[in-house]
């Protein structure tokens, strides 16, 4: 199962290779990770997407829980949750791909955020699988350049991951 | 008053009451070097290899609890001190390794001496740090000493750059801390401890399996009043021994690939068994699917992240192993119910039906050295009343099988990690920590050349230890799996040249003494722990075929035990009640 997990975690140098490294260190998995300090210039916070049985899981959450530099996490697939990722692509904009690539960024409520006589570079946040539905879409053009930052997410209602 | 940086260092070590320090000195340390010779309350041992300075400080931290305390210098001074560090990271021994780096200014520069040292050993320590401000260096160093020996205990490792320990700053040495990021869990649920309870009184084939936990939570004691409340069977892993005491007859002895025959069939039918600061590895399991069927399990342990990871558990209790302890016994008090006494005199029966075969058992008439009747002969000499340092291999478990330890902290060595070369400078921690004790470390030919330098260091500081070295000329544990399970081709076990450890022992200006005949060997022990005030190294020449047995081949079951081929494979038949 695939689970996204939200830590808060010191700010301080290191923090990030010892998630990394527990990670690698025990054969986890990562789809993605992302990291930035948080409104508490004190603490960043990161989201991890991995997957595992229920087991594995739970050892994950133990093991991340026991590094000292983790002052709290929380299993966001435990619950109702908003999870959003951020992607940048440049496409090749040229005859009518130009009308056919912005008809599509319509669609998916991205934006064009930069032009060229033959380029077009496109931003639009969403889940995961909206990112790879425009992926395939773009395929009326040629992709030249995809950036994605990750996933990043937060429990709806009332639950919450703060110190 | 303003200090430096240096001096601060040392500072807090005094405050932190350390007495010994062992250490090694190079460039990027001479500034906490010349703190250290201004003053003569914290006392240096130089040893003669960093790895040697962080297992005497995981000697002396094993021996006394209290955290033990490193100093080398940067890159080569901390990659040697790495094997220490991490044997110290699998037995959770508490070690504060402070490592000199270069100035701030040069990091990342590849410059002289120059390693990642955070880096390097962050898979192996509990936590580390880089010092990059004098000014957070008494607060780094305090929360260093907290982590390590809180919890579940483990090194830390505190990397600390040149200009740091020049540049000054006012001292204040925190008295308390508490860290937000930080705080073990020391009290157990008390819902899972009425869980527990219940489970406990309604077992009929009850087994009670603990570990190092119950010694790092210094608990013996309570652990002795638990088993004997409840008249049930005792079994300790090899980093538990001594937690119960050895000769008493609710103790089943060690568990595990060489556990005892008890031991490992009363862990296989037992229907509850109840785990305390214990982490089911996999010497214990064997293969886990075959893993004690019938069990229902309890599990203490202050690390979360120990319970549930190698076998599920039906009551978790995260806690420390005395407090939950004094708990469950509080807990039994309450209630009127009993254990099934009925169904325990069948266990009890079936118990020592197993224990009749008498696993340990071996040939006493030999004309050559028995390995074990050495031990023997060493525990009766020595009433069990002598801390024991090992090395790895066989030696180390005829150690464990023979040597009835009664009390913790008297058995010290390398289990997760198996770090050969940790016996002797073990000892040197152990012997400065207990001046007047008898120290003894029994070693293997191969193992002891590994740090034998040390022999150096116990010269220079007067470590009167006792080596016991039980000679096989073999990787003798090497040898016993080519044996079993590589149709006898001993590739690469066996050293030609080996010294001649008397002389080898002589030249470091120690007393050495052979032994060839098992009817000296008696007398050589006791003429060897006479000399009180000397290191004597006894080379005992043993018998080069002998095995340790029992043995739970890697991949088996705890019942499909290997045992001496003169205790016949039939073990004596058994019914589960
Ligand atoms: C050659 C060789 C052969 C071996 N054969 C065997 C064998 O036959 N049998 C055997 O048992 N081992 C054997 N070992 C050792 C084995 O590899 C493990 O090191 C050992 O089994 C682990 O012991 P443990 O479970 O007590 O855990 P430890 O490593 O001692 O861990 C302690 C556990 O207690 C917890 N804990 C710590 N403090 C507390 C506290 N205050 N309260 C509660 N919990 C706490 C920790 O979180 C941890 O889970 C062998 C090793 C070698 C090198
Ligand atoms: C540093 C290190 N290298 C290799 C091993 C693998 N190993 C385990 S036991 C052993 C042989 C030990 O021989 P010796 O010290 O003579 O002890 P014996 O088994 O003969 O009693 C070896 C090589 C190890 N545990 N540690
Ligand atoms: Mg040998």
């Amino acid at each position: 199962m695939r689970h996204i997990i939200s830590i808060l975690l010191e700010n301080e140098a290191g923090a990030l290779s010892r998630v990394a490294g527990l990670f690698s260190a025990r054969g986890y998995n990562i789809e993605s990770l992302t990291v930035a300090p948080t409104d508490d210039r004190t603490l960043s916070r990161m989201t991890v997407v991995t997957f595992g049985s229920d087991e594995i899981i739970e050892q994950i959450v133990k093991q991340l829980n026991k590094l000292v530099d983790v002052v709290r996490l929380q299993d966001l697939t435990e619950g109702a949750h908003i999870e959003r990722e951020l992607m940048l692509v440049k496409v090749k904009a040229l005859d009518h791909a130009r009308e056919e690539v912005k008809r599509l960024v319509d669609i998916f409520r991205g934006r064009i955020i930069d032009v060229t006589d033959s380029t077009y570079t496109l931003e639009l946040t969403g889940t995961v699988e909206k990112l790879d539905a425009f992926v395939k879409a773009l395929d009326v053009t040629e992709i030249i350049e995809v950036a994605r930052s990750g996933v990043t997410g937060i429990a709806r209602g009332d639950r919450a991951l703060s110190v | 008053m303003e200090l430096t940086g240096a001096d601060i260092i040392v500072r807090c070590l005094q405050d932190e009451g350390i007495e010994y320090i062992f250490g090694y000195p190079g460039g990027a340390a001479l500034h906490i070097y010349d703190a250290l010779y201004k003053q003569d309350k914290v006392k240096h041992i130089l040893v003669r290899h960093e790895q040697g300075a962080a297992h005497a400080a995981d000697g002396y931290a094993r021996a006394t609890g209290k955290p033990g305390v490193v100093l080398v210098t940067s890159g080569p001074g901390i990659t040697n001190a790495v094997t220490g560090i991490a044997t110290a990271y699998m037995d959770s021994s508490p070690l504060v390794v402070l490592s000199a780096q270069v100035p701030t200014h040069l990091i990342g520069d590849d410059a002289f001496q120059e390693v990642d040292a955070v880096g390097i050993t962050r898979p192996c320590v509990k936590h580390n740090f880089l010092v990059k401000d004098v000014n957070d260096l008494a607060m780094t160093l305090k929360k260093a000493f907290y982590i390590a020996a809180s919890g579940r205990p483990g090194p830390v490792v505190v990397d600390i750059p040149k200009d740091v320990t020049a540049h000054k700053t006012e001292y204040l040495y925190p008295k308390s801390l508490t860290m937000r990021s930080y705080a073990p869990v020391n009290k157990g649920h008390p819902k899972q401890i009425k869980r527990a309870v219940d489970l406990i009184l309604e077992a009929k084939r009850p087994i009670i399996y603990t570990g190092g936990g119950v010694v790092s939570a210094e608990s013996a004691d309570v652990l002795v009043e638990l088993v004997r409340t409840l008249g049930y069977p005792c079994t300790n892993t090899l980093m538990g021994l001594g937690s119960y005491p050895a000769d008493d007859a609710l103790f089943l002895g060690m568990l595990g690939m060489h556990g005892t025959y008890e031991a490992n069939m009363a862990m296989h039918d037992c229907d509850m068994m109840l785990a305390i600061g214990a982490r089911f590895d996999d010497r214990i399991t064997g293969d886990v699917a075959k893993f004690a069927p019938h069990a229902r399990i309890i599990h203490i342990d202050i690390d979360p992240s120990s319970i549930g990871k190698n076998v599920q558990v039906e009551i978790p209790i995260v806690g420390d192993a005395k407090m939950v302890m004094k708990d469950l016994l509080k807990e039994l008090n309450k209630r009127d119910k009993e254990p099934d006494t009925e169904a325990l005199k069948r266990w009890w029966t079936q118990i020592d039906k197993w224990r009749s075969i008498d696993c340990l058992s071996y040939d006493k008439n030999s004309d050559l050295i028995k390995p074990q009747y050495v031990i023997e002969k060493l525990f009766e000499i020595t009433d069990g009343g002598a801390l024991v340092t090992s090395d790895v291999g066989q030696h180390q478990m005829w150690a464990a099988q023979f040597y009835g330890f009664k009390k913790t902290r008297r058995w010290i060595n390398s289990g997760g990690l198996g770090t050969m070369g940790f016996g002797l400078p073990a000892a040197m921690g152990v012997q400065l920590a207990y001046p007047d004790e008898p120290v003894i470390c029994v070693t293997g030919e191969a193992s002891v050349i590994m740090c034998i330098q040390e022999l150096s260091t116990c010269k220079q500081y007067d470590l009167p230890i006792k080596m016991v070295n039980l000679n096989n000329r073999y990787m003798g544990m090497v040898r016993q799996w080519q044996e079993f399970f590589y149709d006898r081709r001993y590739s690469h076990s066996y050293m030609d040249a080996l010294p001649d450890f008397v002389a080898l022992a002589e030249s470091f200006g120690h007393v050495g003494i052979r032994i060839e005949k098992p009817g000296d060997v008696e007398g050589a022990l006791r003429e060897g722990l006479k000399l009180k005030d000397r290191l004597v190294f006894m080379d005992f020449i043993t018998d080069q075929t002998e095995n340790v047995y029992p043995m739970i081949a890697a991949g088996k079951g705890h019942n499909e035990m290997h045992l001496k081929p003169t205790n016949g494979e039939a073990p004596p038949e058994r019914e589960l009640a």
